[in-house]
Protein backbone atom coordinates (compact mmCIF):
# COMPACT_ATOMS: atom_id res chain seq x y z
CA UNK A 1 0.00 0.00 0.00
CA UNK A 2 1.49 3.79 -0.88
CA UNK A 3 1.73 5.66 1.44
CA UNK A 4 3.20 8.95 -0.49
CA UNK A 5 1.55 11.95 0.98
CA UNK A 6 3.18 15.35 0.10
CA UNK A 7 5.04 16.98 3.36
CA UNK A 8 2.03 19.25 3.66
CA UNK A 9 -0.39 16.88 3.66
CA UNK A 10 1.28 14.25 6.49
CA UNK A 11 1.94 17.67 8.66
CA UNK A 12 -2.04 18.35 8.16
CA UNK A 13 -3.09 15.08 8.99
CA UNK A 14 -0.84 13.50 11.66
CA UNK A 15 0.89 16.64 13.71
CA UNK A 16 -1.68 18.14 16.13
CA UNK A 17 -1.86 21.11 18.23
CA UNK A 18 -0.69 19.78 21.87
CA UNK A 19 0.78 16.62 20.30
CA UNK A 20 4.54 15.34 22.01
CA UNK A 21 6.67 15.25 18.76
CA UNK A 22 10.19 13.53 18.26
CA UNK A 23 11.97 14.48 15.49
CA UNK A 24 14.53 12.33 15.51
CA UNK A 25 18.57 12.40 13.80
CA UNK A 26 21.79 12.54 16.05
CA UNK A 27 23.17 15.84 14.22
CA UNK A 28 22.60 13.86 11.09
CA UNK A 29 19.46 13.57 9.04
CA UNK A 30 17.22 16.23 11.37
CA UNK A 31 14.19 16.79 9.65
CA UNK A 32 14.41 20.80 9.22
CA UNK A 33 12.12 20.60 5.97
CA UNK A 34 9.18 18.90 8.49
CA UNK A 35 9.80 21.75 11.00
CA UNK A 36 9.26 24.61 8.78
CA UNK A 37 6.22 22.93 7.41
CA UNK A 38 4.72 22.64 11.28
CA UNK A 39 5.85 26.70 11.52
CA UNK A 40 4.06 27.25 8.15
CA UNK A 41 0.68 25.48 9.33
CA UNK A 42 0.88 27.18 12.96
CA UNK A 43 0.79 24.26 14.58
CA UNK A 44 0.50 25.60 18.79
CA UNK A 45 1.49 23.70 22.30
CA UNK A 46 3.71 21.23 20.99
CA UNK A 47 6.21 19.09 23.63
CA UNK A 48 8.91 18.63 21.74
CA UNK A 49 11.20 15.98 22.44
CA UNK A 50 14.90 15.35 21.31
CA UNK A 51 18.22 14.37 22.97
CA UNK A 52 19.69 17.52 21.36
CA UNK A 53 16.88 20.25 20.31
CA UNK A 54 19.28 21.57 18.21
CA UNK A 55 18.26 24.48 16.04
CA UNK A 56 15.11 22.89 14.72
CA UNK A 57 13.48 23.18 18.29
CA UNK A 58 15.04 26.58 18.42
CA UNK A 59 13.21 27.54 15.45
CA UNK A 60 10.06 25.90 16.41
CA UNK A 61 10.61 28.43 19.34
CA UNK A 62 10.74 30.82 17.87
CA UNK A 63 8.04 30.69 15.49
CA UNK A 64 5.57 30.43 18.92
CA UNK A 65 4.87 26.27 18.57
CA UNK A 66 6.78 25.04 21.56
CA UNK A 67 5.01 24.79 25.26
CA UNK A 68 7.65 22.12 26.74
CA UNK A 69 10.98 21.06 25.79
CA UNK A 70 12.61 17.33 26.19
CA UNK A 71 15.77 16.78 25.97
CA UNK A 72 19.62 15.71 27.11
CA UNK A 73 21.61 18.26 25.80
CA UNK A 74 20.16 22.08 24.42
CA UNK A 75 23.68 23.20 22.81
CA UNK A 76 24.18 24.50 19.29
CA UNK A 77 26.49 21.43 18.33
CA UNK A 78 30.16 22.71 18.26
CA UNK A 79 29.20 26.31 18.48
CA UNK A 80 27.25 27.42 22.34
CA UNK A 81 23.54 28.05 23.30
CA UNK A 82 20.36 27.60 21.69
CA UNK A 83 19.51 31.72 22.20
CA UNK A 84 15.69 31.17 21.57
CA UNK A 85 15.32 28.00 24.42
CA UNK A 86 17.40 29.07 26.26
CA UNK A 87 15.78 32.46 26.94
CA UNK A 88 12.51 30.83 26.56
CA UNK A 89 13.77 29.26 29.99
CA UNK A 90 15.31 31.73 31.75
CA UNK A 91 12.16 33.80 31.44
CA UNK A 92 9.88 30.97 33.15
CA UNK A 93 8.11 30.71 29.54
CA UNK A 94 8.70 27.36 29.01
CA UNK A 95 8.33 24.48 30.38
CA UNK A 96 11.33 21.35 30.37
CA UNK A 97 12.04 18.16 31.42
CA UNK A 98 15.63 17.08 31.36
CA UNK A 99 17.96 13.91 31.25
CA UNK A 100 21.38 12.66 30.77
CA UNK A 101 21.86 11.10 26.87
CA UNK A 102 21.31 7.60 28.19
CA UNK A 103 18.25 8.50 30.56
CA UNK A 104 16.81 9.68 27.40
CA UNK A 105 17.60 6.93 25.34
CA UNK A 106 16.81 4.71 27.94
CA UNK A 107 13.25 6.41 27.85
CA UNK A 108 12.74 5.86 24.01
CA UNK A 109 14.01 2.49 24.13
CA UNK A 110 11.60 1.51 27.06
CA UNK A 111 8.99 2.76 24.52
CA UNK A 112 10.04 1.33 21.45
CA UNK A 113 10.58 -2.55 23.36
CA UNK A 114 6.97 -1.77 24.92
CA UNK A 115 9.18 -1.96 28.65
CA UNK A 116 7.44 -0.64 31.35
CA UNK A 117 10.84 1.10 31.98
CA UNK A 118 14.52 0.91 31.38
CA UNK A 119 17.08 0.44 33.69
CA UNK A 120 20.74 2.00 33.62
CA UNK A 121 23.66 1.71 36.58
CA UNK A 122 24.26 4.09 38.64
CA UNK A 123 26.82 7.21 37.56
CA UNK A 124 27.41 8.86 40.76
CA UNK A 125 25.88 12.12 39.46
CA UNK A 126 23.14 13.32 42.26
CA UNK A 127 21.30 16.50 41.00
CA UNK A 128 19.15 15.40 37.90
CA UNK A 129 17.86 12.39 40.21
CA UNK A 130 16.65 15.01 42.62
CA UNK A 131 14.96 17.68 40.15
CA UNK A 132 12.87 15.14 38.02
CA UNK A 133 10.78 12.78 39.68
CA UNK A 134 10.96 10.92 36.54
CA UNK A 135 14.24 9.32 37.50
CA UNK A 136 13.81 6.72 40.28
CA UNK A 137 15.79 4.10 41.73
CA UNK A 138 14.61 0.73 42.28
CA UNK A 139 16.23 -2.39 43.72
CA UNK A 140 17.92 -5.29 41.28
CA UNK A 141 15.73 -8.42 42.43
CA UNK A 142 19.12 -10.56 41.35
CA UNK A 143 21.74 -8.12 43.57
CA UNK A 144 19.77 -6.05 45.71
CA UNK A 145 21.72 -3.14 43.97
CA UNK A 146 20.13 -0.34 43.42
CA UNK A 147 19.50 0.65 40.04
CA UNK A 148 18.14 4.12 38.26
CA UNK A 149 14.96 3.61 36.07
CA UNK A 150 12.82 5.98 33.61
CA UNK A 151 9.77 5.94 32.24
CA UNK A 152 8.99 5.12 28.52
CA UNK A 153 8.40 7.68 25.90
CA UNK A 154 6.00 7.58 23.50
CA UNK A 155 5.75 10.76 21.37
CA UNK A 156 2.54 11.40 19.40
CA UNK A 157 4.58 11.09 15.99
CA UNK A 158 8.02 11.11 15.30
CA UNK A 159 9.19 12.43 11.94
CA UNK A 160 12.78 10.95 10.15
CA UNK A 161 14.77 11.80 7.67
CA UNK A 162 16.34 9.02 5.57
CA UNK A 163 18.51 8.81 2.76
CA UNK A 164 16.05 5.97 0.81
CA UNK A 165 12.71 4.35 1.16
CA UNK A 166 9.78 2.43 -0.86
CA UNK A 167 6.64 3.95 -0.81
CA UNK A 168 5.55 1.99 1.57
CA UNK A 169 7.69 2.88 4.28
CA UNK A 170 10.42 0.56 4.36
CA UNK A 171 13.36 2.81 5.03
CA UNK A 172 16.91 2.79 4.99
CA UNK A 173 19.70 4.83 6.90
CA UNK A 174 23.86 4.78 6.80
CA UNK A 175 25.64 7.21 8.83
CA UNK A 176 25.10 8.40 12.20
CA UNK A 177 21.86 6.08 13.17
CA UNK A 178 21.73 8.42 16.41
CA UNK A 179 17.78 7.44 17.85
CA UNK A 180 16.00 7.28 14.70
CA UNK A 181 15.03 3.60 15.04
CA UNK A 182 13.86 3.74 18.95
CA UNK A 183 11.94 7.34 18.04
CA UNK A 184 10.10 5.44 15.16
CA UNK A 185 9.31 2.22 17.40
CA UNK A 186 8.20 4.25 20.50
CA UNK A 187 6.06 6.89 18.72
CA UNK A 188 2.38 6.32 17.98
CA UNK A 189 2.75 7.89 14.29
CA UNK A 190 5.73 8.04 11.61
CA UNK A 191 6.50 10.52 8.92
CA UNK A 192 9.19 9.80 6.99
CA UNK A 193 10.84 12.37 4.97
CA UNK A 194 13.33 10.72 2.35
CA UNK A 195 15.97 11.95 -0.12
CA UNK A 196 14.83 9.01 -2.70
CA UNK A 197 12.13 7.26 -2.96
CA UNK A 198 13.28 3.91 -4.36
CA UNK A 199 11.62 0.95 -5.93
CA UNK A 200 11.21 -2.20 -3.49
CA UNK A 201 13.91 -4.34 -5.13
CA UNK A 202 15.93 -1.86 -4.18
CA UNK A 203 15.17 -2.01 -0.73
CA UNK A 204 15.14 -5.89 -0.84
CA UNK A 205 18.55 -5.52 -2.24
CA UNK A 206 20.26 -4.54 1.02
CA UNK A 207 17.62 -5.66 3.47
CA UNK A 208 20.58 -5.33 6.71
CA UNK A 209 20.22 -1.79 5.79
CA UNK A 210 16.54 -1.16 6.43
CA UNK A 211 15.96 0.15 10.20
CA UNK A 212 12.44 1.55 9.81
CA UNK A 213 9.83 -1.40 8.30
CA UNK A 214 6.71 -0.28 6.33
CA UNK A 215 4.53 -1.34 9.33
CA UNK A 216 5.27 1.80 11.54
CA UNK A 217 5.20 3.94 9.08
CA UNK A 218 1.79 5.96 8.24
CA UNK A 219 3.46 8.70 5.35
CA UNK A 220 6.05 8.89 3.22
CA UNK A 221 7.50 12.16 1.89
CA UNK A 222 9.85 12.76 -1.04
CA UNK A 223 11.72 15.78 0.47
CA UNK A 224 15.15 16.22 -1.04
CA UNK A 225 18.10 18.23 1.08
CA UNK A 226 15.23 17.97 3.57
CA UNK A 227 17.93 17.84 6.35
CA UNK A 228 19.57 21.41 5.52
CA UNK A 229 21.45 23.28 7.25
CA UNK A 230 22.15 19.57 8.73
CA UNK A 231 23.38 16.99 6.48
CA UNK A 232 22.70 13.65 4.91
CA UNK A 233 25.36 11.56 4.72
CA UNK A 234 26.85 10.42 1.08
CA UNK A 235 23.95 13.19 -0.28
CA UNK A 236 25.36 16.84 1.14
CA UNK A 237 27.33 18.17 3.67
CA UNK A 238 26.71 20.03 7.20
CA UNK A 239 26.26 23.75 6.25
CA UNK A 240 28.76 24.93 9.46
CA UNK A 241 28.64 28.40 8.55
CA UNK A 242 24.82 28.42 9.17
CA UNK A 243 25.69 26.89 12.43
CA UNK A 244 28.01 29.75 13.20
CA UNK A 245 25.41 32.33 11.69
CA UNK A 246 22.12 31.23 13.75
CA UNK A 247 24.19 32.84 17.05
CA UNK A 248 24.45 35.91 15.13
CA UNK A 249 20.99 35.52 14.13
CA UNK A 250 19.45 34.03 17.16
CA UNK A 251 20.47 37.08 19.28
CA UNK A 252 17.62 39.62 17.93
CA UNK A 253 13.66 39.23 17.80
CA UNK A 254 14.13 41.27 14.67
CA UNK A 255 16.49 39.43 13.20
CA UNK A 256 14.87 36.20 14.21
CA UNK A 257 11.77 37.29 12.79
CA UNK A 258 13.15 38.16 9.67
CA UNK A 259 14.60 34.95 9.03
CA UNK A 260 11.39 33.13 9.57
CA UNK A 261 9.72 35.45 7.18
CA UNK A 262 12.17 35.12 4.30
CA UNK A 263 13.58 31.16 4.71
CA UNK A 264 10.18 29.96 6.37
CA UNK A 265 6.96 31.96 5.51
CA UNK A 266 8.22 33.37 2.68
CA UNK A 267 8.60 29.92 0.69
CA UNK A 268 6.09 27.54 -0.13
CA UNK A 269 7.77 24.09 0.12
CA UNK A 270 11.26 23.21 0.63
CA UNK A 271 11.84 22.58 -3.44
CA UNK A 272 11.70 26.78 -3.05
CA UNK A 273 13.94 26.60 0.30
CA UNK A 274 16.58 24.98 -1.62
CA UNK A 275 16.36 26.59 -4.74
CA UNK A 276 16.71 30.03 -3.07
CA UNK A 277 19.97 28.91 -1.24
CA UNK A 278 21.47 29.59 -4.66
CA UNK A 279 24.18 27.87 -6.62
CA UNK A 280 27.34 28.78 -4.34
CA UNK A 281 25.66 26.91 -1.12
CA UNK A 282 24.79 23.87 -3.37
CA UNK A 283 28.59 23.56 -4.78
CA UNK A 284 29.67 24.09 -0.79
CA UNK A 285 27.97 21.57 0.36
CA UNK A 286 28.67 18.76 -2.18
CA UNK A 287 30.22 15.80 -1.28
CA UNK A 288 32.20 13.38 -3.55
CA UNK A 289 31.26 9.72 -3.84
CA UNK A 290 33.27 6.68 -1.06
CA UNK A 291 31.27 4.12 -2.22
CA UNK A 292 31.33 1.04 0.25
CA UNK A 293 32.66 -2.39 -1.11
CA UNK A 294 29.66 -4.60 -2.27
CA UNK A 295 28.52 -7.38 -0.03
CA UNK A 296 26.58 -10.52 -1.14
CA UNK A 297 23.67 -11.81 0.18
CA UNK A 298 23.76 -14.94 -1.99
CA UNK A 299 21.39 -15.91 -4.36
CA UNK A 300 19.13 -18.82 -2.99
CA UNK B 1 59.17 28.20 20.80
CA UNK B 2 56.11 30.29 21.30
CA UNK B 3 52.99 28.62 21.93
CA UNK B 4 48.98 29.54 23.06
CA UNK B 5 47.28 28.54 26.06
CA UNK B 6 44.84 26.29 23.88
CA UNK B 7 48.33 24.52 22.57
CA UNK B 8 49.39 24.23 25.85
CA UNK B 9 46.44 22.23 27.25
CA UNK B 10 46.36 20.43 24.36
CA UNK B 11 49.54 18.65 24.41
CA UNK B 12 49.34 18.15 27.98
CA UNK B 13 46.06 16.27 27.63
CA UNK B 14 47.50 14.31 24.20
CA UNK B 15 50.60 13.39 26.78
CA UNK B 16 47.94 11.49 29.46
CA UNK B 17 46.63 9.38 26.60
CA UNK B 18 48.38 5.95 26.56
CA UNK B 19 49.10 3.93 23.81
CA UNK B 20 46.05 1.13 22.97
CA UNK B 21 43.12 3.53 25.23
CA UNK B 22 40.10 3.43 24.10
CA UNK B 23 38.64 7.15 24.11
CA UNK B 24 35.43 8.66 24.01
CA UNK B 25 35.82 11.89 22.69
CA UNK B 26 34.60 14.79 22.19
CA UNK B 27 34.65 18.35 19.54
CA UNK B 28 37.52 20.87 20.09
CA UNK B 29 40.49 20.55 22.31
CA UNK B 30 39.81 16.66 23.33
CA UNK B 31 39.20 15.88 19.74
CA UNK B 32 42.72 17.90 19.01
CA UNK B 33 44.57 16.06 21.70
CA UNK B 34 43.58 12.55 20.65
CA UNK B 35 44.40 13.18 17.21
CA UNK B 36 47.80 14.81 18.38
CA UNK B 37 48.52 11.40 20.92
CA UNK B 38 47.61 8.99 18.03
CA UNK B 39 50.57 11.00 15.64
CA UNK B 40 52.91 10.90 17.67
CA UNK B 41 53.08 8.00 21.15
CA UNK B 42 49.90 6.55 20.42
CA UNK B 43 49.56 5.16 16.99
CA UNK B 44 46.89 2.13 18.67
CA UNK B 45 44.23 4.75 20.37
CA UNK B 46 41.09 3.81 19.51
CA UNK B 47 38.73 7.20 19.23
CA UNK B 48 35.09 6.90 20.08
CA UNK B 49 32.40 9.42 19.23
CA UNK B 50 29.16 10.01 21.33
CA UNK B 51 27.09 10.15 18.11
CA UNK B 52 28.39 6.28 17.64
CA UNK B 53 31.07 6.22 15.81
CA UNK B 54 33.88 3.59 16.53
CA UNK B 55 37.36 3.77 15.23
CA UNK B 56 37.08 7.16 13.27
CA UNK B 57 39.86 8.67 11.35
CA UNK B 58 38.26 12.29 10.32
CA UNK B 59 40.18 13.83 7.71
CA UNK B 60 38.87 17.19 9.22
CA UNK B 61 38.40 18.99 12.01
CA UNK B 62 34.48 18.35 12.99
CA UNK B 63 32.89 21.17 14.01
CA UNK B 64 30.16 19.15 15.98
CA UNK B 65 30.42 16.07 17.60
CA UNK B 66 28.17 14.31 14.78
CA UNK B 67 30.76 15.52 11.84
CA UNK B 68 29.86 13.38 8.14
CA UNK B 69 34.16 13.44 8.55
CA UNK B 70 33.39 10.51 11.91
CA UNK B 71 32.08 8.12 9.60
CA UNK B 72 33.44 7.61 6.57
CA UNK B 73 36.68 5.57 7.16
CA UNK B 74 35.41 4.40 10.48
CA UNK B 75 35.53 0.80 11.92
CA UNK B 76 32.07 0.62 12.76
CA UNK B 77 28.88 2.61 13.53
CA UNK B 78 26.14 2.19 16.06
CA UNK B 79 23.16 3.59 17.50
CA UNK B 80 23.26 5.90 20.76
CA UNK B 81 21.51 3.39 22.35
CA UNK B 82 23.91 1.12 21.95
CA UNK B 83 27.50 3.24 22.19
CA UNK B 84 26.27 4.49 25.61
CA UNK B 85 25.26 0.50 26.71
CA UNK B 86 27.72 -1.58 24.85
CA UNK B 87 30.86 0.18 25.10
CA UNK B 88 30.18 2.71 27.74
CA UNK B 89 27.93 1.08 30.70
CA UNK B 90 29.93 -2.50 29.50
CA UNK B 91 32.97 -1.10 30.87
CA UNK B 92 34.76 -1.10 27.54
CA UNK B 93 35.87 2.93 27.27
CA UNK B 94 39.30 3.48 28.99
CA UNK B 95 39.75 7.65 28.78
CA UNK B 96 36.50 10.40 28.84
CA UNK B 97 37.33 13.78 28.24
CA UNK B 98 35.35 16.58 29.80
CA UNK B 99 34.60 20.34 30.27
CA UNK B 100 31.95 22.34 31.62
CA UNK B 101 31.06 25.82 32.90
CA UNK B 102 32.51 24.69 36.57
CA UNK B 103 34.66 22.22 38.53
CA UNK B 104 35.17 21.79 42.04
CA UNK B 105 37.38 20.53 44.69
CA UNK B 106 36.49 17.51 44.30
CA UNK B 107 36.25 17.16 40.44
CA UNK B 108 32.61 17.57 40.25
CA UNK B 109 31.61 19.16 36.99
CA UNK B 110 28.10 21.70 36.62
CA UNK B 111 27.20 21.90 32.95
CA UNK B 112 23.61 22.36 33.74
CA UNK B 113 22.88 25.85 35.23
CA UNK B 114 24.08 28.55 37.49
CA UNK B 115 22.02 29.42 40.31
CA UNK B 116 18.64 27.47 41.53
CA UNK B 117 17.08 24.97 38.86
CA UNK B 118 14.07 25.84 38.83
CA UNK B 119 14.51 29.58 38.53
CA UNK B 120 18.24 29.41 36.47
CA UNK B 121 19.55 32.75 36.20
CA UNK B 122 21.62 31.20 33.92
CA UNK B 123 21.06 27.72 31.73
CA UNK B 124 23.65 26.08 30.48
CA UNK B 125 23.28 23.04 27.85
CA UNK B 126 23.01 19.83 30.54
CA UNK B 127 24.52 16.96 30.78
CA UNK B 128 24.32 15.24 27.23
CA UNK B 129 26.59 12.02 27.37
CA UNK B 130 29.19 13.94 30.17
CA UNK B 131 27.27 12.16 33.01
CA UNK B 132 27.82 8.60 31.60
CA UNK B 133 31.20 9.35 30.43
CA UNK B 134 32.22 10.81 34.19
CA UNK B 135 30.57 7.76 35.97
CA UNK B 136 31.76 5.32 34.02
CA UNK B 137 34.69 5.84 31.81
CA UNK B 138 37.72 3.92 33.18
CA UNK B 139 39.58 7.44 33.75
CA UNK B 140 38.74 11.04 33.03
CA UNK B 141 39.90 14.17 32.41
CA UNK B 142 38.67 17.75 32.40
CA UNK B 143 40.30 19.71 30.19
CA UNK B 144 39.37 23.73 30.96
CA UNK B 145 40.89 27.46 31.51
CA UNK B 146 42.36 28.02 34.78
CA UNK B 147 39.72 30.71 36.18
CA UNK B 148 38.12 31.59 39.41
CA UNK B 149 34.53 31.45 38.20
CA UNK B 150 35.65 27.85 36.93
CA UNK B 151 36.71 26.45 39.98
CA UNK B 152 34.40 27.48 42.81
CA UNK B 153 34.49 24.98 45.92
CA UNK B 154 31.47 23.79 45.21
CA UNK B 155 29.38 23.49 42.30
CA UNK B 156 25.85 24.74 42.18
CA UNK B 157 24.58 21.27 40.55
CA UNK B 158 26.61 18.06 40.25
CA UNK B 159 25.47 17.06 36.20
CA UNK B 160 29.02 14.74 36.60
CA UNK B 161 30.41 13.11 39.53
CA UNK B 162 33.80 13.99 40.73
CA UNK B 163 34.72 12.54 43.77
CA UNK B 164 31.28 14.03 45.50
CA UNK B 165 32.27 14.94 48.96
CA UNK B 166 35.33 12.62 49.50
CA UNK B 167 36.57 9.58 47.57
CA UNK B 168 34.40 7.33 49.47
CA UNK B 169 31.66 8.46 48.51
CA UNK B 170 32.12 8.12 44.83
CA UNK B 171 32.71 4.43 45.62
CA UNK B 172 29.95 3.99 47.71
CA UNK B 173 27.77 5.26 45.06
CA UNK B 174 28.38 2.16 43.03
CA UNK B 175 29.61 4.42 39.74
CA UNK B 176 32.10 1.72 37.82
CA UNK B 177 34.97 4.55 36.68
CA UNK B 178 37.51 5.35 38.89
CA UNK B 179 36.49 9.36 38.37
CA UNK B 180 38.88 12.11 37.30
CA UNK B 181 42.26 11.77 37.14
CA UNK B 182 43.57 15.08 36.02
CA UNK B 183 42.24 18.71 35.64
CA UNK B 184 44.18 20.03 32.80
CA UNK B 185 44.79 24.16 32.82
CA UNK B 186 46.67 26.60 31.05
CA UNK B 187 48.69 27.49 34.68
CA UNK B 188 49.13 23.44 35.33
CA UNK B 189 47.23 20.03 36.32
CA UNK B 190 45.13 19.41 39.19
CA UNK B 191 44.93 15.49 40.36
CA UNK B 192 43.04 13.95 42.93
CA UNK B 193 44.61 13.06 46.53
CA UNK B 194 43.91 10.02 49.15
CA UNK B 195 40.56 11.49 49.81
CA UNK B 196 39.62 12.71 46.21
CA UNK B 197 40.74 16.71 46.63
CA UNK B 198 42.15 17.81 43.14
CA UNK B 199 45.89 19.07 44.58
CA UNK B 200 47.96 21.27 42.32
CA UNK B 201 50.32 18.37 40.59
CA UNK B 202 52.32 20.19 38.08
CA UNK B 203 53.08 23.17 36.74
CA UNK B 204 53.33 24.28 33.34
CA UNK B 205 56.77 26.51 32.73
CA UNK B 206 55.98 30.15 33.50
CA UNK B 207 53.12 29.37 35.64
CA UNK B 208 53.39 29.09 39.55
CA UNK B 209 51.47 28.14 43.03
CA UNK B 210 50.13 32.12 43.13
CA UNK B 211 48.93 32.19 40.13
CA UNK B 212 47.07 28.97 40.76
CA UNK B 213 46.13 30.16 43.93
CA UNK B 214 44.81 33.04 42.62
CA UNK B 215 42.75 31.61 40.13
CA UNK B 216 40.64 28.89 41.89
CA UNK B 217 37.81 29.40 44.31
CA UNK B 218 39.71 27.01 47.09
CA UNK B 219 43.12 26.97 49.28
CA UNK B 220 44.54 24.73 46.69
CA UNK B 221 47.13 22.26 48.43
CA UNK B 222 50.11 21.42 46.64
CA UNK B 223 51.68 17.85 46.15
CA UNK B 224 54.44 16.53 48.09
CA UNK B 225 55.49 15.41 44.22
CA UNK B 226 54.80 18.74 42.29
CA UNK B 227 56.18 18.56 38.93
CA UNK B 228 56.69 20.74 35.94
CA UNK B 229 55.28 19.70 32.57
CA UNK B 230 57.98 19.75 29.39
CA UNK B 231 57.14 22.90 27.23
CA UNK B 232 55.19 21.81 23.95
CA UNK B 233 57.98 20.33 21.22
CA UNK B 234 58.07 21.82 17.68
CA UNK B 235 57.16 18.65 16.27
CA UNK B 236 54.01 18.48 18.41
CA UNK B 237 53.34 22.22 17.74
CA UNK B 238 53.67 21.19 14.32
CA UNK B 239 51.17 18.79 13.59
CA UNK B 240 48.45 20.79 15.91
CA UNK B 241 49.02 24.00 13.12
CA UNK B 242 49.52 22.02 10.22
CA UNK B 243 48.01 19.16 10.26
CA UNK B 244 44.98 19.52 12.77
CA UNK B 245 44.04 22.92 13.09
CA UNK B 246 45.51 24.20 10.01
CA UNK B 247 42.77 27.48 9.88
CA UNK B 248 42.96 28.42 13.40
CA UNK B 249 39.47 26.92 14.60
CA UNK B 250 40.58 25.93 18.08
CA UNK B 251 44.30 27.15 18.93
Amino acid sequence: MSKLHTLSEAIKKYVHDGDVIYAAGFTHMIPFAAAHEIIRQKKKNLTVARATPDLIYDMLTAAGCVKKVIFSYMGNPGVGSLRIMRDAIEKGEMEWEEYSHFGMISRLQAGATGLPFMPMNQTGAPSLEKANPNIKRITDPFTGVEVIVVPPLNPDVAIVHVQRCDKHGNSQIWGIVGEQKEAAFASKHVIITAEEIVEEDIIRSDPNRTVIPSIIVDAVCQVPFSAHPSYTQGYYDRDNPFYLAWDEISQSTEKIQNWLDEWVYGVKDRDEYWEKLGEETHNRLKVSPRLSSPIDYGDY
Amino acid sequence: MNYNNAELMTVNAARLLRDGDVVFVGVGLPNLACNLARRTHAPNLVMIYEAGVIGARPSRLPLSIGDPCLVSGATAVCSMYDIFSFYLQRGNVDVGFLGGAQIDRFGNINATVIGDYNQPKTRLPGSGGSMEIAGWANRCYIITPHQKRRFPEKVDFITSAGFLSHRKEREASGARGKGPQGVVTHLGILEPDENGEMVLAALHPGANIDMIQQNTGWEVKVSVNLRETQPPSAEELRILREDLDPTGIYI
